[in-house]
């Protein structure tokens, strides 16, 4: 990422939390294994239900196992299909989005179109049809949800190719011979990567939340593998006792999508020349 | 005027085109053909059902002859009959031979969907217009600030975790509100007043929280959108020529402002409508979101393609409409429609 874009979003205090934040929440689900109190698939009849106390932070589920540790593998999970399913909308984004804002003409045409016709159709409606079709899975979420979100990065991408290839340098280039692979991917490419980089980041905010809404509903990560929306979807059916089961994952949801929000504005308002002047 | 909106029809067309080739698409992703076991989670799916299914989408035929006669059943709206609801049609009424009429499930749940979007949208934009005016003219000030903090945290908070604490606050704890369905169990025996206040009482919860969740955007669009118009050249010659402060936002800024709105409240509609959903879910309204929660979990693929057309083939009336209501708003866009 371009250093100097990073470091003028950092110097906004609201971005600068959010970035502080996405940090500590990876660093908590990587270490997960080592710090995880318990096994967070470890039933305990026991301990059902427990309020949180000094042995569980977090109290315990209606199976007994420690909420903290769900909570932190679940952790895992989130980011994983945040960050994978942004890395999916992004690749098919930039392809298509270059080739249409290269190639121009019908391929154009042809691919704006498509892109009309997915942002037509409810996206919480398509993910949720296509879910039906296939099986609820981690791999499944990944996927459906990268396959129904890469559109804006498509019209970005389009959009930068189309400015870019009447600047000089790319004619230079072209003016000397060089071929569309080169003048793709070392000039068009590389000077549209920091517009994508921040709509990505927005991305994730967006993935975690379908992901978490997606698990919630019972279609998302399935039982056992913790996820913080499936511990909400506990806290549901528990909410009249055991009020640590909604509150905890809903918190962990609202904080992570948050930081990756505040960071991912903070990166467009500084990437925006005109924020700047108006300040 | 009537020569753009019969463009703006025909552009329609081929969208519609895309979304029944998604849609087919879509229908044919399950592994083997969505008439085997795998695909049918549900236990009542006899081999009588599986039949059925086979018949309706015509799944022994070729490919290219399943997608003409895919495409004729959204052309003429008709998606068959459910097979979890007792055999309800999908979409519309129908009449059986011995005259009975049964209503369409879609029929039913979209008049409940549409009334809880359109009060919260009214919800979301009476708050939010307000609040954007007053952080464009506090620009940088406390008032901006936090306003921006909230839309931030609104934007970010998940609408269901939100639903399930003011379901227990408000309706648990409390008991000031119902937590589910439309009505009372004594809803009928009610006077009309009584009726009134049972409905709203019942709305209360799944119409406010989608307006909080989708109220952040909104209020930062109205921001940045007289942000903008307060650094142009008319603003600068209204207030040099003395106008009252309320007269140039009211009057000059606030106008041009909102236009834009007209346009993002129809690209909001896609979204509106995939998110009631989980609300609906929650709530157990008997919208459209629930329904199509119901047909998924219960694998009743009839219905599922119903929705999943019509719910596209109202974001495209939506932003049909947005489109003609801008045109109209903006005397510049409306001459150009003119002469174009």
């Amino acid at each position: 990422m371009n250093k100097t874009l990073l470091q003028k979003a950092l110097q906004n205090p609201l971005s600068k939390a959010g970035f502080i934040i996405i940090v500590l929440v990876f660093i908590l689900a990587m270490l997960a294994p080592i710090i995880a109190p318990y096994d967070p698939n470890d039933i305990n009849v026991k301990a059902i239900l427990l309020s949180p106390s000094w042995q569980h932070w977090m109290g315990t589920d209606g199976l007994g196992r420690d909420v903290l540790s769900r909570m932190l593998y679940g952790g895992r999970i989130s980011l994983l299909v945040g960050l994978v399913a942004v890395g999916i909308a992004t690749f098919i984004g930039i392809i298509l989005g270059a080739i249409a804002g290269y190639y121009r003409g019908w391929v154009d045409t042809l691919i704006m179109r498509l892109v009309d016709v997915m942002l037509s159709i409810p996206s919480f409606f398509l993910i949720l049809a296509v879910i039906a079709f296939l099986t609820p899975s981690i791999i499944n979420v990944m996927i459906v949800i990268g396959l129904t979100s890469w559109m804006g990065v498509t019209r970005l991408v389009r959009a930068e190719f189309l400015s870019l290839s009447g600047r000089e340098f790319v004619l230079a280039s072209r003016t000397l011979g060089a071929k569309d692979a080169r003048l793709i991917f070392t000039h068009l490419l590389p000077n549209s990567l920091t517009p994508i980089i921040v709509s990505s980041v927005l991305g994730v905010a967006g993935a975690v939340l379908m992901e978490s809404g997606l698990s919630f509903l019972g279609l998302g990560v399935q039982a056992p593998q913790a996820s913080w929306g499936n511990i909400l979807t506990d806290g549901k059916d528990y909410i009249q006792f055991a009020w640590w089961l909604s509150l905890f994952p809903g918190i962990a949801i609202l904080i992570t999508v948050l930081g990756y929000n505040l960071l991912g504005e903070g990166l467009r308002d500084a990437l925006d020349p005109r924020s700047e002047s108006s300040k | 005027m009537l020569k753009y909106l019969i463009k703006r029809v025909l552009w329609m067309i081929p969208l519609l085109i895309g979304i029944s080739l998604i849609s087919f698409f879509i229908m044919h992703l399950a592994p083997g053909d969505i008439t085997n076991n795998e695909a049918s989670f549900n236990p009542k799916a006899s081999e009588e059902s599986r039949q059925k299914l086979r018949e309706l989408y015509n799944l022994d035929k070729p490919v290219i002859v399943q997608y003409g006669l895919w495409l004729k059943r959204m052309a003429t709206l008709d998606f068959g009959n459910s097979f979890a609801g007792h055999q309800k049609p999908v979409f519309w009424q129908k009449t059986d031979k011995d005259g009975n009429l049964t209503k369409g499930m879609i029929q039913e749940a979209l008049p409940i969907t549409l009334m809880i979007n359109i009060l919260g949208l009214i919800i979301t934009l009476s708050l939010a217009i307000p609040l954007g005016i007053v952080a464009a003219r506090k620009y940088a000030k406390w008032q901006d600030k936090s306003i921006t903090l909230f839309n931030f945290v609104g934007f970010s908070i998940p609408g269901f975790w939100l639903s399930l604490l003011l379901m227990y606050w408000l309706g648990v704890v409390n008991n000031w509100l119902p937590i589910s369905g439309l009505h009372s169990i004594n809803y009928e025996t009610l006077d009309n007043w009584g009726k009134l206040k049972d409905s709203l009482s019942h709305l209360f919860l799944p119409v406010v929280i989608p307006s909080i969740t989708g109220l952040a955007g909104i209020t930062m669009f109205v921001k940045s959108g007289m942000l903008d118009v307060f650094h142009q050249d008319y603003i600068t010659t209204a207030r040099a020529k003395g106008l009252s402060e309320h007269k140039v936002v009211y009057t000059h800024a606030l106008r041009n402002a909102l236009l834009p709105l007209i346009t993002i409240v129809g690209l909001s509609i896609p979204g509106l409508i995939g998110g009631s959903v989980i609300a609906e879910t929650i709530f157990a309204i008997p919208g459209m979101g629930k329904l199509f929660f119901d047909a998924v979990m219960m694998r009743d693929f009839p219905v599922i393609m119903g929705i999943l057309t019509i719910g596209s083939a109202l974001t495209l009336i939506g932003n049909l409409i947005a489109d003609v209501a801008y045109a109209w708003a903006d005397p510049r866009v409306r001459r150009g429609v003119m002469q174009g």
